[in-house]
C-alpha cells in the first residue's frame, strides 16, 4: 500500500509538472506575441512621423514644383514672396518690439506678474503658476521674449562650460512641450540655479500643448542664471516647422490678440539659439547629430541668426539642390524658402518684375535681378552671394537634423528630408579631429528614454515620455559630473501607467496606433483599391492575404510588417481571401467617412493643406478668403496632379463658408476633414 | 500536377515573407541579423508554441559554429519553414489551458491562491523569473477577491489572442 502511495503521488507530481509546463508554455507565447505587437505598434508611430515630415519636404518641393513650372498664377504667389522675405528684415527693429510697454495689464488678472530683471523667486513662481495651468499675461510674455532676445544674441554660437568643483551638469533633451515632463525633471533634480546647472538640447515645441509655457520657464532660468543655464536649437525651433506641427497653432489659440506678434519675436528668438555646448571641451553636446564635414571652428564663426529656419536662406538662390540626386526621379531640394507670407493682391510688384526680368524668364533669374536691387534695403545680408553661405547652411541643418546610422559612411537623410545619416567611422573621425570624447544628442525617441551607439560614443537623450502614446516610451535626464560619466535618471509622466499591466498598456498604445494607420488607409483608399485590382484581374473583389501585403506596402511605403498587422487591420476572411471592398466598407464604417473622392484627397493632403492655408493666411486672422482657398487647391492640386474641376472646388468652397460671408474660418475648414477624436496624429 | 507545385511554391514563398517580416521586426540594425535573445520572441510570435527547451534546441541547430550572440537570416530561414511546415509546436487548445489549471487546483475550489499559482509556476517546470510572474499575477489576479479566477483568466486570454 505504501508502493502504490508513492505511485500516486509520483503520478501527482508528474501531472503538477506537466500542467505547470503546459501554463509556462503558453504564457511566454503571449507574452512574446505582445512583445511582438508593441514592437510593430512603434514602427507604426515612427514610420507615420517620419512619414510626416517627408511630407513636410513633398510641401518644398511643391513650392519648388511652382517656380519650376512658370504660369502666371505662380508667379503671383511668388513674387509676393520675395518681398516678403526682404520685409522680414523690419523684425530687427527694437522700437517694434518695445510696443509692449503699452500693454496693460488689468486688474482682474490673477495670473503671475513678472518685473525685470527677473529674480529667482520670479521664475519660481512662474513653474508654480504653469503646474497650475495659469496663463501669463500677454505684456510679460513678450517683455520676458524680449529679454531673452537681448541676452540670447550675445551668446557665442557654441557654449563651452566647465564641471568645476562639484558641479554635475543636467542635461536635457526633447520635451516637446510636455510641460509635465519638464516639471517631473524639475520635481526629481530641483530647479536651476548656480549649483544645478542645465542644458536643454532643443525641440521645445510642437506636438505638446504647453511649448510656449516650457519656453517662458527656460528663458526665465536662462535670465536668472545665464552661466548656469545653457539652451541649443532644435530642428522645431523653426517657424515653418512650427506651422506644421502644433507651436503655431498653440500660441495663437492661447493668445488671440498678441499671438502674431509673439509668434514674430519668437521667429528671431529661435534663430539666435546658440547651436551647441561643450562640457569641459570633451563632451559636445547638440540636437541633431553629425556629418563627415562638421566643423566647429567654421560652426563657431557663421553669423546663426541669418539661418531662420531650415526652411530659409536669405542671401542664397532659392532652388539650390544641395545633395546629389539619390534615387529621386525630380531633383531634390534641399529644405529651402518660400514659405513665408503670399497675399493675391500685389499685382503692382508683379508688373514690375516681370518688366524688370522678361516675360519668359526663369523664376532664378527673377530672384537674381530683384535681389540685385534690393540688396541695399537689406541691412543683415552683407550683399554678397557667397558660396560659403552654402557650406554654412549644411552645416547648420547637419547639425540639427541628422541621425547616426550603424554602418559607417555619411548619406543624405531623405527620411527627414535634411541632415545626413552618420555611421560609426564619422563619429570616430569628427571626435578626433576635435579633441572629444562623446557627443550628446537627442532628436529620436527612444524607449527607455536613452541609447548609446557608435561604441557607446553617441548618446541619445530624450526627456518627453510618453511621446507616442501613453505608455509608449520612458523620458530620462543625464546628470554628469567632473569624471564626465554620464548618468540616466528615467521617468514616465502620468502616473497611471505605472499601474497598467504589459497588456494594457499595450493595448492603448496600439489601439492608437492602428487608428492612426487606418486613417491613413482610408486616405489612400483609391490607390489601394487600384492595387488589389492588380491581383484581381477578372473583378472577383478578392485577393490573397499575401497579395494583400504586397499592396498595401506598394502604396503606402511604411516599411510595415503587414503580415503580422492583418489580423488588427482585416476581419474576415474566407479561404485565406479577402473581399476588399467589404473590408473598406468596414473601415469606413469604423471611421465614419462618407465617400467623396474630393474629401478623400483632400484628407489624405490636409497636413500640407493646413500648412499652406496657414502661410496664406497673413496676417494670422484665421480666415482666408474663397478666392484664396481656390487658388490654393488649384495649386496643390495641379501639384499632384489630381483632376478636379473647377466646379468642384467652387462648391466645396462655398459649402464650408459656413456664414457666407466670402471667408473660410481656417479652423472649421479642418475639422470637417477630420476623423472624430483622431486626435493622436493632429494634436500630438 | 504542374499546379500542385506551383501552388506548393506559392504556399512556401508566402511563408518565407511571413518569416522575413517578423525577422525584420528586430533587425534593428538592418543587416540581416538578429540577437540570439530576441529568437524566442520571433518565433512565438509566428504561431509556434515550443517550451524553453525546445527553443534552445532550434538556437543549438541555427547559431554559429563560433556563437557570436547574433543570428543570422540564412540560417533561420530554412530551419523556420520546416517548423511552420511541419506544424511543430503547435498551439495549446483552451481546454488542454483549462485542465493544466484544474491539475493546479488539487482542492477544486474553482480558483488558486496568489501564493499556490507563484509556487508551482517559479518552482516546477521551466520556472517563471520573478518578473514573469509578476506580470502574469498582475494580469491573473482579481483585485478584489486576490485570488486567481483561472476560468476567466483563460477566458480573456483567449479573446486577446484572437484579436
Amino acid at each position: 500500500t505504501s508502493g502504490s502511495w508513492d505511485v500516486a503521488l509520483q503520478n501527482q507530481t508528474k501531472r503538477t509538472m506537466r500542467a505547470a509546463l503546459l501554463i509556462q508554455r503558453w504564457y511566454r507565447q503571449y507574452v512574446a506575441r505582445l512583445e511582438m505587437r508593441r514592437r510593430c505598434t512603434w514602427n507604426i508611430f515612427q514610420s507615420i512621423e517620419y512619414a510626416g515630415e517627408q511630407d513636410q519636404i513633398k510641401l518644398y518641393n511643391f513650392f519648388g514644383y511652382l517656380m519650376d513650372h512658370f504660369t502666371p498664377q505662380p508667379i503671383a504667389f511668388l513674387g509676393n514672396l520675395i518681398s516678403h522675405i526682404f520685409r522680414e528684415h523690419d523684425i530687427g527693429r527694437d522700437v517694434e518690439w518695445e510696443s509692449y510697454k503699452s500693454i496693460e495689464v488689468p486688474e482682474l488678472y490673477s495670473g503671475p506678474h513678472l518685473s525685470f530683471p527677473m529674480t529667482f523667486s520670479n521664475a519660481a513662481e512662474l513653474v508654480e503658476a504653469f503646474k497650475n495651468k495659469q496663463q501669463l499675461h500677454s505684456r510679460y510674455v513678450l517683455q520676458l521674449l524680449v529679454e531673452s532676445w537681448r541676452r540670447l544674441r550675445i551668446l557665442p554660437n557654441i557654449s563651452q562650460i566647465s564641471t568645476c568643483h562639484s558641479k554635475e551638469i543636467t542635461i536635457c533633451g526633447d520635451l516637446h512641450g510636455h510641460l509635465e515632463d519638464l516639471l517631473l525633471v524639475f520635481y526629481k533634480n530641483g530647479l536651476p540655479s548656480s549649483e544645478r546647472p542645465y542644458v536643454f538640447n532643443g525641440d521645445y515645441v510642437d506636438r505638446g500643448k504647453d511649448s510656449l509655457e516650457i519656453l517662458l520657464i527656460l528663458f526665465s532660468f536662462l535670465l536668472v542664471y545665464p552661466n548656469d543655464v545653457h539652451l541649443n536649437r532644435g530642428n522645431h525651433e523653426d517657424h515653418i516647422v512650427n506651422l506644421r506641427y502644433g507651436f503655431t497653432k498653440e500660441v495663437l489659440g492661447k493668445y488671440k490678440l498678441h499671438g502674431k506678434k509673439i509668434l514674430k519675436l519668437l521667429q528671431k528668438i529661435f534663430s539666435w539659439l546658440p547651436l551647441a555646448t561643450v562640457i569641459d571641451h570633451k563632451v559636445l553636446v547638440l540636437h541633431g547629430g553629425i556629418s563627415d564635414t562638421t566643423d566647429l571652428h567654421l560652426l563657431s564663426r557663421v553669423d546663426r541668426h541669418k539661418f531662420v529656419g531650415s526652411s530659409r536662406r536669405r542671401v542664397r538662390s532659392l532652388t539650390h539642390t544641395t545633395y546629389t540626386v539619390t534615387r529621386h526621379e525630380a531633383p531634390r531640394r534641399s529644405l529651402q524658402v518660400q514659405t513665408t507670407r503670399v497675399t493675391y493682391s500685389v499685382e503692382e510688384e508683379l508688373k514690375k518684375r516681370r518688366r524688370q526680368a522678361g516675360l519668359s524668364q526663369s523664376y532664378r533669374d527673377l530672384h537674381n535681378s530683384t535681389m540685385n536691387s534690393d540688396l541695399d534695403s537689406d541691412p543683415d545680408s552683407g550683399g554678397e552671394l557667397l558660396d560659403s553661405n552654402e557650406d554654412e547652411w549644411k552645416q547648420i541643418v547637419d547639425l540639427l537634423w541628422s541621425d547616426p546610422m550603424p554602418q559607417d559612411g555619411c548619406i543624405p537623410n531623405d527620411v527627414r528630408g535634411g541632415g545626413c545619416y552618420w555611421g560609426p567611422n564619422v563619429t570616430e573621425e569628427v571626435l578626433r579631429r576635435h579633441n572629444l570624447t562623446l557627443l550628446i544628442r537627442s532628436h529620436e525617441c527612444k524607449q527607455e528614454g536613452y541609447e548609446f551607439c557608435h561604441n557607446r560614443k553617441v548618446l541619445t537623450i530624450f526627456s518627453a515620455s510618453n511621446y507616442y502614446e501613453v505608455g509608449s516610451n520612458r523620458g530620462a535626464y543625464i546628470r554628469m559630473g567632473p569624471d564626465l560619466v554620464p548618468h540616466f535618471i528615467q521617468y514616465q509622466a502620468n502616473r497611471s501607467t505605472r499601474e497598467l499591466t504589459l497588456r494594457q498598456s499595450v493595448g492603448q498604445t496600439e489601439r492608437s496606433a492602428l487608428k492612426a494607420l487606418r486613417e491613413k488607409l482610408f486616405a489612400h483608399k483609391s490607390e489601394l483599391v487600384s492595387a488589389f485590382q492588380v491581383y484581381d484581374p477578372e473583378h472577383k473583389g478578392r485577393i490573397s492575404l499575401g497579395n494583400w501585403a504586397s499592396a498595401m506596402e506598394a502604396v503606402l511605403k511604411l516599411g510595415l510588417p503587414w503580415r503580422m498587422l492583418r489580423s488588427q487591420l482585416v476581419g474576415e476572411t474566407v479561404d485565406g481571401m479577402l473581399d476588399y471592398q467589404l473590408w473598406f466598407r468596414e473601415l469606413s464604417i469604423t471611421e465614419h467617412k462618407t465617400e467623396v473622392t474630393l474629401t478623400q484627397t483632400m484628407y489624405k493632403n490636409h497636413s500640407n493643406l493646413e500648412t499652406i492655408f496657414r502661410i496664406i493666411d497673413t496676417d494670422n486672422s484665421g480666415l482666408i478668403s474663397l478666392e484664396e482657398f481656390r487658388q490654393t487647391w488649384k495649386l496643390l492640386s495641379t501639384h499632384l496632379q489630381t483632376d478636379i474641376s473647377d466646379k468642384a472646388i467652387s462648391d466645396l468652397a462655398v459649402s464650408i463658408d459656413f456664414n457666407k460671408d466670402g471667408s473660410i474660418d481656417i479652423n472649421e475648414f479642418m475639422e470637417a476633414f477630420r476623423l472624430p477624436s483622431a486626435q493622436v496624429l493632429h494634436e500630438i | 500536377m504542374a499546379e500542385d507545385k506551383d501552388s506548393a511554391e506559392a504556399i512556401v514563398s508566402e511563408v518565407h515573407r511571413k518569416i522575413s517580416e517578423a525577422f525584420d521586426v528586430f533587425d534593428h540594425e538592418f543587416n540581416k541579423t538578429v540577437d540570439v535573445r530576441e529568437i524566442g520572441t520571433i518565433i512565438r510570435s509566428l504561431g509556434c508554441f515550443p517550451s524553453e527547451g525546445e527553443l534552445h534546441d532550434i538556437i543549438a541547430e541555427i547559431e554559429e559554429e563560433e556563437p557570436t550572440g547574433y543570428i543570422c537570416f540564412e540560417k533561420f530561414l530554412p530551419t523556420m519553414t520546416t517548423v511552420l511546415m511541419e506544424r511543430r509546436f503547435r498551439p495549446i487548445p483552451e481546454d488542454l489551458l483549462l485542465q493544466a489549471f484544474e491539475v493546479l487546483d488539487q482542492q477544486k475550489k474553482g480558483h488558486l491562491e496568489p501564493e499556490e499559482l507563484t509556487k508551482y509556476l517559479t518552482q516546477e517546470g521551466e520556472p517563471f523569473t520573478p518578473e514573469e510572474m509578476e506580470e502574469m499575477m498582475s494580469a491573473a489576479l482579481d483585485p478584489d477577491r486576490n485570488v486567481i479566477f483561472y476560468k476567466d483568466f483563460v477566458s480573456m486570454m483567449s479573446v486577446d489572442n484572437h484579436r
